[in-house]
Order: structure tokens, then sequence, then C-alpha cells
């Protein structure tokens, strides 16, 4: 944009902004005004549907057709405990809001570099998984809770942390391996992760349903939500592996050399020099593998756990609410898009801060 | 270059027990190698004997007992007594369809979008960089949902069909076109296309060839396409317009006849190729970014404008750029398509690892089967689309 002349006034400007930004040619012009013909269209009708001609509050959908044209809220409002936690117990919710709460806590060390006592703090979030288990299943003094109870939002989050929190040290020893000089752990990993990402995710969650169980002595029974966190975990590892892998592959071989020759064995070398830097290349795509992780989680699904759209399917076979599954979906799509969004703008920001020409300048 | 030299060492580490490296690899390697068959031969041990208490024989011969349920949309003729592999044959087809037309439509959205998203149009590009966010932070699956619930909630009942062109019809049970039917002498069409794309090509080889040698430039896009337009149409007019339309009409509950498109098939595709769209754009538009400015000012030096710089000097170079991701958006398009089983779309999971799996009982053949066709095009497309990408891959001398 061109500097503007000093005195002007606010119309003026907004005229001098307008002619670059909007008309400054023909074909600039013929899109601004298709733009603006595309916002004429959907806004209204849109807003006259998402807002003013809304019902937030029915018993059931007839009510709401009778109160206004526009969408249905009452449905999320009124099933709203279903869509957050499933079919936990009523009474024991408090123990999902207690985890989430400890689960926010646990990851400001890891999200933030300057906390008070950080060192302490990290401690306590490796400790963490195992509270959000005791709170969560229950047992030694907790009411247990079967995890086919489990459902909605809480779903989403407990699959999506569990799969990120297991697959990244599984996708860099797939990724070591993968560049390992043993030729037979190398073609072991690379069969693994070509087969991984060859097919669909689905499938994988199929052969964990259906036929996981063959596999191993005949009684052993496995929890199907187990079983999803290893397949979760085991898909997004195939991914991470070749995100990091692109990291390991742009570390130059002096780094190598240089650790050979200050005495390092491979663990050491890895650990201590390889590897950190490799990490903080490949920060973008790992976060991207996070959130299709965390977005594949709604597959579930299609395995019968009750997760956020798993839940609407059961609100929306009850006839009191029928066909109001847009309703439902642009509440749950909001709910994901909240997170995900956040997820990659934070990735943007640890890019910035980990870029050498940013480091050190932008704390936390 | 990352092993220790033992002995210089005071501190005891264990590779000082492997004196030499090429035998502590072998070792290493035999060990990896041992354990890996163990955990086979358990494994395998375990399914032959959950087999044995189930008391089923592996084997595939159950492919050609009759599949017993109905298809909707089949591109090859299909009926309830046909085998269980046409029925898998009838979904491998149906997931092919999806992807090809999800593709297709996925690229022109996607280039659009991404080449949008950085006009200097403030509005455009605003518009651009919300659908962009709005749709990849959302869930694919949601976005298949969110069409299908769409298409059967708000369309009106067959008897109400909204009709917004001649004889296209939009209703809950689907959307309706007229079918071209071809006639005596259509083949003259086709020959006329055929003659009309070579001419094309001929055209843009000596246009070419014309601004190289001479330095004028023809214009090259728009005759050739009036080359490709004219020839066919005016053997359709000189055969007497040899193509009758089959109107779809409404019959008992629903329509019958013309060309229908499900409401499973259109959800797929919309919800596919709209979430792959948003990925490709942002694709799109690092490839352009990565290019530098140099190139831009010299095009505009040269004199050339807005559409012909981006298609001439900035795509063919971003190409470079884009084409690897673009490859894997495509292959992440095919697997996503087996998410059609939650909508009832028929397609290969749907059919072979879903109503065959729990009609028969056979989740190791069933799954083998749909695991290895996912594999099979997965390696099929991207060893093709690598073999492209190295084609125009940066030649430096």
């Amino acid at each position: 944009m061109r500097p503007l002349p000093p005195m002007d006034t606010m119309p003026r400007r907004a005229l001098h902004w307008s002619r670059y930004n909007l008309f400054s040619s023909p074909a600039n012009t013929l899109l601004t005004i298709t733009g603006v013909l595309v916002l004429y269209w959907t806004v209204p009708g849109l807003m006259h549907w998402l807002w003013w001609d809304a019902v937030f509050d029915a018993a059931h959908r007839n009510e709401c057709r009778a109160a206004g044209s526009g969408a249905c809220w009452a449905v999320v409002r009124v099933r709203l405990d279903q869509l957050l936690y499933g079919f936990y117990p009523v009474d024991q919710r408090w123990r999902v809001n207690l985890a989430f709460v400890l689960l926010l806590a646990a990851l400001v060390p890891v999200l933030r570099r300057h906390v008070p006592g950080r060192r302490y703090w990290i401690a306590g979030s490796v400790l963490y998984p195992l509270a959000a288990y005791w709170l969560l299943w229950g047992g030694m003094g907790l009411a247990p809770v079967d995890s086919s109870r489990f459902g909605g939002f809480m779903l989403t989050v407990l699959i999506g942390v569990t799969g990120i929190v297991s697959s990244l040290p599984l996708g860099i020893l797939l990724a070591l391996g993968r560049r390992s000089q043993y030729p037979v752990l190398r073609l072991a990993c690379i069969a693994f992760i070509e087969f991984v990402r060859g097919v669909p995710l689905i499938t994988l969650l199929f052969v964990g349903s259906t036929l996981l169980n063959y596999f191993f002595p005949p009684g052993t029974a496995f929890d199907l939500l187990f079983r999803v966190f290893i397949i979760v975990a085991l898909f997004a590892a195939a991914y991470l592996a070749e995100v990091i892998r692109g990291g390991l592959a742009a570390i130059p071989r002096g780094q190598y050399e240089a650790a050979a020759a200050s005495g390092l064995g491979y663990a050491q070398t890895m650990g201590l020099i390889v590897l950190p830097q490799a990490l903080r290349i490949s920060i973008p795509g790992i976060v991207n593998i996070f959130i299709g992780l965390y977005k594949d989680t709604t597959l579930v699904l299609i395995i019968g756990l009750l997760d956020p759209l798993g839940i609407s399917q059961s609100i929306l076979a009850d006839s009191k609410w029928q066909g109001l599954s847009t309703e439902l979906y642009i509440f749950i799509a909001l709910g994901f898009f909240v997170t995900c969004f956040a997820m990659s703008k934070y990735s943007q920001h640890l890019e910035r801060r980990l870029s050498p020409a940013g480091s050190g300048a932008d704390p936390g | 270059m990352t092993d220790r030299r033992s002995g210089h060492s005071t501190r005891f580490v264990p590779q000082v027990l492997w004196p030499r490296r090429r035998t502590r690899a072998t070792l290493i390697q035999i060990l990896a190698l041992v354990g890996l068959l163990l955990a086979a031969g358990w494994l395998a041990v375990n399914l032959a004997q959950n087999l044995r208490l189930l008391g089923m024989e592996p084997g595939y011969g159950f492919l050609t007992d009759p599949a017993g349920y109905d298809i909707g949309q089949t591109l090859i003729p299909y009926e309830a007594t046909s085998p269980h592999w046409r029925a898998g044959l009838v979904g491998l087809l149906n997931t092919l369809l999806v992807s090809i037309c999800g593709i297709v439509l996925a690229t022109l959205i996607g280039f659009t979008a991404g080449i949008l998203r950085l006009s200097p149009n403030w509005l455009v590009n605003r518009l651009m960089s919300a659908y962009i966010e709005f749709t990849r932070n959302v869930p694919v699956l949601l976005h298949i949902l969110l069409w299908h619930g769409l298409l059967i909630h708000a369309l009106p009942h067959p008897r109400r069909a909204a009709e917004p062109l001649d004889g296209v019809f939009l209703t809950n049970r689907g959307i309706y076109l007229p079918e071209p039917v071809p006639e005596a002498g259509f083949g003259l069409v086709l020959g006329g296309l055929a003659a009309g794309l070579i001419a094309a090509v001929i055209y843009r080889r000596w246009a070419r060839s014309r601004l190289f040698r001479t330095g004028r430039a023809l214009p090259m896009v728009w005759p050739g396409i009036a080359l490709a337009l004219i020839l066919p149409l005016a053997a359709f007019l000189a055969a007497g317009r040899p193509v009758s339309w089959q109107l779809p009409e409404l019959g008992g509950f629903n329509f019958q006849g013309g060309l229908a498109l499900r409401p499973e098939f259109v959800a797929l595709w919309l919800g596919l190729s709209l979430y792959t769209a948003a990925f490709i754009a942002e694709n799109v538009r690092a490839g352009i970014q990565s290019i530098d400015r140099g190139q831009l000012d010299a095009a505009r030096a040269l004199g050339l404008r807005g559409a012909a710089i981006m298609r001439l000097v900035i795509l063919p170079q971003a190409m470079r750029v884009i084409l690897p991701p673009l490859i894997s958006q495509y292959l992440n398009l095919i697997k996503n398509s087996s998410l059609a089983i939650a909508i009832g779309y028929m397609d290969l999971v749907a059919t072979i690892g879903g109503i065959t799996l729990n009609q028969t009982g056979r989740a190791l053949e069933c799954m083998s089967i749909v695991l290895g066709v996912y594999l099979l095009i997965s390696l099929t497309v991207s060893a093709v689309m690598n073999r492209y990408d190295r084609r125009t891959a940066l030649v430096e001398h």
C-alpha cells in the first residue's frame, strides 16, 4: 500500500485504501463485485438461519419449527451434556472436568518456556497420564466407569491426546529405524511405514475392531477403546516418521562427524545433537499430523464408539429431534474448528520462535 | 561415522564387548531378524489356534457365493444374486468413480482458491482465507455428514421437486439430470471431436514454432479451444443432431430415467472435494510464494500481463514445489473416500469390508482384500505421479 497523504480525513482514507485494494484494475473491480455479490446472496440468509430466526429454547423439534424458521439450537442445548460427556455417569462427571483442568495444567510447561519451577512442573506433567487414567476409569477409591460409557468431546480429547503423546516417540523410533545402517531394521521400518500410509485409517480401525483379537492368545479380551488407542498411535506414528525423516535428512553430515569426533556414541549423537535439530525443523509438519490425528478421531464413529458424531447419530435417531443434523454438525464443527485453529496458530508461533532469526527474541 | 572408537574411553561402554564393528552389525541384525520372526510366528500360531477354535477354514472360496444384497449405484450390471467378488468389484469401481470426480473438482477449486488467496484484492483474499481456514480445521467426516444431512433434509420430496433448469430436478432422493442418448450418426460427432483436438494440437505446435522463429506471439488458448469445439459442433449439426435427451420423469414415489446422482454420491463428492481443495489451495499458495519476486518483475518487464504471467511464468515453476504435496493430497482423497461407509455409499469398504464381511464372518479374508487393494492403488498413484514429478524436475547444469 502506498503511503497516505498526511492531512487525510477518514472517508478520504477509506476511498484511497479501496482504490488500491479493491478497484486497482478492471479485473480487480470484477473480482470485488463478484465477492460482494457472493456475500449478498449468502450472508443474510445464513444470518437468518443461524441467529435471527433461530430457536434456542424448545422441548422438541416440532416446538422449534412452530417457533421459528431458522436453526433449532434447542437440540444442542438439551443434549449438551451428552455431546460433552457421552454416557459418563452424571454424578461422576466432576472427574472428567478435573482431568480436563489437570490436562490444561500439565500442558502449560510443555507449551510455554518461561514458567516458574518449570522442571518440577514438567515432572508433574509426565505423571499426568496415570492420574488421568485413574480419574476417568476409576478404581482405587473411585467408582469404576466402563469405557463404553465414554463419549462426546471427552472421548475426542482422550483419543486425541493419547494418540499425540504415544505417537511421537514411536514416530521418532520409526524415523531412526528407517535411516538405520542395518538393512533388516531399515526394511522392517520401511515396510511398516509404507503399509500404514498406503491404507485408509478406517480399514485399520476395522482391523482393530474385528481382527486384532485373532492375533492374540484365545481368551484375551482387549478393551475396544485401547485397541483404538493402539491403532491411532501406530497410524499417526507412520506419518510422523516421514515428517521426522525429512528433518533428519536436513541435518548436515558435519554434525554427525563432529559428534563422532567428540567421542559420542549413537544414542548420544542422536539424542543430544541430531534429534533436537531435526525435530525443531519438523515442528510444522509434526503439528499438522497432530491436527490430522485430532480430526481423525471422528472416524471411531464407524466402529461404534460414541464421539460427538456418534452421539449426534443417536440424537438424530430420537423422534423428538429427527432431521436436525445440520444444527448438531455445525455445533460439533465449531468445537473442532476452535481446537484445530488454535493448534495451527500455536505451531506458526512456535515456528517463528524457533527460527534462527527469531530465537530468544520472543519469550514464551 | 556414529560408532564409538572403543578403547579411547576410560568409562565402560557396552560396545567394547563387541570388538569389531562388522561383527556387531551382523549380530544386531540377526537378533532383530530373529525377534521379528518370533513375533510373526507367535501371531501366526495365535491366529491358527483362534481359527481352529472358531471352526473356520481360511480361504477365499466364499467370493463365488451369491452376495444376496442390493447396491444402489452400480457402474456394471449387478444383482443381489451376483457373487461376492462382483459386489466387491462394483464397490471398487464406486471408490474409483468418486475418487476421480473428487480429484478433478478438488484440483479446480484448490488452484482457484490458492491463486485468489494471493490476489491483491482485499475482499477476495479474505474470503478465500476464510474458506480455507474453516474447511481444513473441521474433520472431513463432518463435511461429508453435513452435506449428506443437507441433501437429505433440506431438499424437497420428489413430488415437490425443485427444478432450477428444465429437466434438472433436485430432490431429497437425489439429483436428476437429462441423460444424453446417442443415436445413429453419433460416431461422426466423436470423429469431429477427435479431429478438432488434433487440429488444436497442430495449431498450438505451429504457433509455438512461429513464436520461436519470428518472436511474434499468436494467441494460443482461444483458437485452440475454438478448433476443438467447432469441428464436433459442425459434425453434430451436419449429422442432424444425433442425440436425444432422456428426461427424468416422476413415477410413483420417485423419478425414473435420466441421469441420477444419488445423495450419498453427491455428499461424498462435495465433502471430499471441498475439504481436499482447502489443502491444495495452501500448497498452491506456498508454491507460488516460493517463486522469486524477480521472476514476476522480469515477466512484467517483458510486457506480459496478469493471467499470462501466472500461466507462463509463475505456475510452471511453482508446479515443482506444488506437485509432491499435491500427490499426497490426491492419495489422501482416495483413502478418505472410504468414509463412504458412514453415509451408505457402497464403495470397496462398504461392500467387501462391510456387508460381505458381516454376512460371511470372514474378517481375515475380507480385510486382507480391502487392505491389499488400497495398497495397490496408493502405490500405483504415487509411482505414476513420481514419474511425472521427475520429468518436470529442475535440471541444473
